[in-house]
């Protein structure tokens, strides 16, 4: 593979910058993975299971009997190898699918992320409608040469053009 | 004492009976009692304030006077109890909050019946609709929730005493602020809903049910943000906005009101959406009454919520009898609302509008969701999931950038249509301004401290931390360029300088430049979220001289002790702020033991700048050392979010100011293009 930054060769441009691009991902990605990093996703994925409605890292209730254990047993989990999904799937299994701050995607569960997508789509579909008729209106035109227009009429005619206008 | 309060609530609600029976009457009649009627009913209307007065004040003076066989004073009152805190008991439980809900109601109501001469047919049929949601309120505190009931046998000698986390001084004026937000809204739909069944003809009611959706969602606004700020200063977990079922049922409002405050401009300026700002303006009243329930029925679990009772099946019924009265009369008159305009041009002040209702429509529909999604989830599968922050922030990060998008863009449109050559000079320069801001926050040192030295690439929230100000700066750009373009034009024909003329243009056109001012609030609050994504803490036991170091800032214990007084005990740390290995400050994080509740609060303390908080957490004592343990946050830009909620009180304060004679200008003389947006 030839790597060459010759402007005049528009394929290897951008073949040099599909690998910046690489590069930059795996730049990011390589500081996402360290332990504390995933400690505070993680923490900040479950929720305290004392009934406080906190995210488990954010409980700070004196005397909490659970968010002081959780997060050791999340540190000791983490320190043992297991993967996200593992130590997120273990905690459900000890506290119950309410220890997860966010809904999964499985199941009737998934509903929760894609109604928001649906709203947004009837939504634009309703805008899209409403365009539609207002676009395609008739405009009310008179059938003769306009007459002049004077008195109360002309008034309207300023209001309505101040309306539109005004600073 | 309790009999007083009980007479005058019995006495209130049958004086809003009889306002909102004789008020139908004599809408009804045509003959020439019907005058008389209704002005008895106008009256009745008036008098329910001070019936309802007499009541709140009873609950206060119960309150003050220690007086314990009113179970209400007892369960949240005690007598080392502050005075302030004492007043707040009105407000302080499930009873006394719906009074206080019922006196809000009738103050609205007085002023509304006390003005009625603005337009005489069209108040009778809204003091009709205010009497009928009285009627419900004063049903509720006589027979469901009353705060008079008296305690059976022996009287005790001291109360439970007020919940610890309502002992502050932003809960004196949170509550009343929320309540007064969530009331008002009982004004614009009582508007609506008489002006759709009398076929009210123009659009005066809308210019009437506006000024008074402003108040209302100015103190909406206030009311959540001074509860923001509250969960900041006294809930001690170092954030402002938890995604909580409450908080999101005092959004909710907020967003449909926001909607309609922005299409309320179509139906005036073209005559257009009529229908569907009936219908936003009875969203919003509904979601007020819905986040009531939610607030009090127990269906959704919440630090907030008053406790469960049966109170929600009232609020379901009205909730039923409030949509089948408002699709009765839609049905019947919505020959009514026909649009009178054609959409000419996509690239339209118009279609902005409806974007921007689409998106914030959407918000609020996703807040709505997110919030019952537990209880569907129940229902349906048998156990209640969570839905937290993760779920909000990720569905509600991306609409809001696309509605600060909208803040920038919709302004720069013209009524009807926009050319691209219009386009292209009012957006090119504050966009060129605000890529130079984004590009300066990530190529500047990261040492600097946040928000410089951004990382876009690292993860989603710096990315979208990132949006949000280069967002941000799109809409401050672009409304600073309106003022000055606009001043500008004045400057020449008056001979004024900027200032001056920038003054008198914002004067001449309130509503418009008020409404500027407040975008820029919102883009100041922005920013202040931002923030949020760099964000550091740090847990620590402290004993004498031990230290901590978070960013630039290094924390030593200089000491730790003990305090007493009649209300409460207190444990508390004295710690020596340094930074940059200077000293700046000294903050004591305290965690305190309220007697009569016998409920433990923390009382953070904070150092605040306009680049960053420290915010300092008591979080208790190792039994085994008796050391303190402290935790330390570090929250950049939070004090944008304080300051911008001051701007856009502000901005709904200017522009609820009438306007200014418009200028003069003689015939002959050239007058400059004023900025593209020409109107509001």
């Amino acid at each position: 593979m030839q790597f060459n930054m010759n402007r005049s060769n528009p394929i290897t441009a951008k073949r040099a910058m599909q690998m910046a691009f690489l590069v930059v991902v795996v730049v990011a990605l390589v500081g996402a993975g360290d332990q504390s990093s995933r400690f505070n996703d993680l923490g900040h994925r479950l929720m305290c299971a004392c009934g406080c409605n906190q995210i488990l890292l954010e409980c700070n209730h004196v005397g909490c009997s659970y968010s002081d254990r959780m997060r050791g047993e999340l540190m000791a989990a983490l320190d043992r190898g297991d993967a996200d999904d593992l130590v997120l799937q273990s905690f459900v299994q000890k506290y119950g699918p309410t220890v997860l701050a966010a809904p999964t995607k499985s199941g009737f569960n998934r509903l929760a992320w894609i109604m928001p997508y649906v709203a947004l789509l009837a939504g634009l579909i309703g805008v899209s409608y409403v365009v539609r008729i207002w676009r395609s209106r008739p405009l009310v035109l008179p059938a003769d040469t306009p007459a002049p227009v004077h008195g109360a009429e002309l008034e309207r005619f300023r209001d309505v053009a101040r309306k539109e206008t005004e600073l | 004492m309790a009999q007083i309060g009980s007479f005058a609530l019995l006495f209130a609600l049958a004086l809003s009976g009889y306002s909102f029976l004789a008020g139908i009457v004599a809408l009804v009649r045509k003959d020439e009692g019907a005058e008389r009627l209704g002005e008895t009913a106008r009256r009745a209307g008036v008098a329910v304030f001070a019936v309802v007065f007499l009541a709140a004040m009873v609950l206060v003076v119960a309150a003050f006077e220690n007086d314990f066989s009113i179970a209400y004073i007892f369960h949240h009152s005690n007598r080392d109890l502050p005075g302030p805190y004492k007043f707040a008991t009105l407000w302080s439980g499930q009873e006394g909050s719906l009074l206080f809900w019922a006196l809000l109601l009738s103050a609205y109501g007085f002023v509304l019946r006390v003005r009625y001469r603005t337009d005489p047919r069209l108040f009778a049929y809204a003091s009709v609709v205010i009497a009928a949601v009285q009627v419900f309120f004063l049903l509720l505190v006589n027979f469901a929730a009353h705060p008079f009931a008296v305690m059976q046998g022996s009287l005790p000698e001291d109360g439970s005493g007020l919940n610890p986390l309502l002992q502050y001084p932003e809960m004196v004026i949170h509550p009343p602020m929320l309540y007064l937000g969530y009331v008002g809204f009982t004004v614009p739909f009582a508007f609506a809903l008489g002006a759709l069944a009398m076929k009210y003809p123009g659009e005066k009611w809308i210019h009437i049910t506006r000024r008074w959706t402003m108040v209302t969602w100015g103190f909406l606004t206030c009311g959540i943000f001074l509860g923001a700020h509250w969960a900041y200063a006294v809930l001690g977990w170092g954030g402002y906005w938890g995604w909580d079922a409450v908080e999101n049922a005092s959004l909710m409002p907020w967003l449909t009101g926001t909607a309609f405050l922005h299409s309320v401009m179509m139906q005036e300026k073209r005559g257009m959406l009529k229908t569907w700002n009936m219908w936003l303006i009875f969203a919003t009243f509904g979601l007020s009454i819905f986040g009531t329930f939610l607030t009090r029925s127990g269906v959704v679990s919440s630090v907030h919520a008053f406790a469960q009772s049966s109170i929600g099946d009232w609020f379901v019924g009205f909730l039923a009898l409030i949509l089948a009265v408002c699709v009765y009369f839609y049905v019947k008159n919505r020959s009514h609302l026909r649009s009178e305009h054609k959409l000419e041009s996509l690239v339209s002040r118009e279609s902005s509008f409806l974007f921007n209702n689409l998106l914030l429509l959407l918000a609020c529909f996703t807040v709505l969701w997110g919030t019952l999604f537990p209880v569907l989830s129940e229902w349906v599968q048998g156990n209640k999931v969570t839905v937290g922050p993760p779920f909000f922030n990720r569905v509600n990060i991306p609409v809001a950038l696309l509605l600060l998008l909208l803040t920038a863009v919709g302004p720069l449109l013209a009524w009807r249509r926009t050319s691209v050559e219009s386009i292209h000079r009012n957006f090119t320069w504050p966009a060129v301004a605000s890529l130079v801001v984004a590009i300066l926050l990530v190529i500047t040192p990261s040492s600097w401290g946040a928000p410089f030295g951004m990382r876009p690439w690292q993860d989603a929230s710096a990315f979208y931390s990132l949006m949000t100000i280069l967002l941000s700066a799109l809409v401050a750009f672009t409304v600073a360029m309106e003022f000055v373009r606009g001043g500008r034009v004045i400057s020449r024909h008056t001979g004024q300088g900027l200032l001056g003329s920038m003054i008198h243009l914002a004067h001449r056109n309130t509503r418009r430049y008020g409404g500027y001012i407040v975008h820029l609030g919102v883009v100041v609050i922005m920013i202040g979220f931002a923030g949020a994504a760099f964000n550091q803490d740090k847990e620590q036991e402290m004993g004498f001289g031990d230290q901590m170091s978070i960013g630039r800032y290094t924390l030593i214990c200089r000491s730790f002790t003990q305090d007493d007084n009649p209300n409460y005990s207190s444990e508390w740390a004295v710690m020596d702020v340094l930074k940059d290995g200077k000293q700046i400050d000294t903050l004591y994080p305290e965690r305190r033991f309220y007697k009569a509740s016998q409920q433990t609060s923390t009382i953070p303390r904070v150092r605040s700048t306009a680049q960053e908080d420290l915010y300092l957490v008591y979080e208790g004592q190792n039994q085994d050392t008796g050391r303190p343990i402290i935790k330390a946050h570090l929250n950049p830009l939070v004090s944008w979010i304080w300051i911008g909620v001051w701007i856009m009180i502000v901005g709904t304060i200017a522009a609820l100011i009438p306007n200014a004679a418009p200028l003069r200008v003689a015939a002959t003389a050239r007058v400059e293009p004023v900025p593209a947006g020409a109107g509001d």
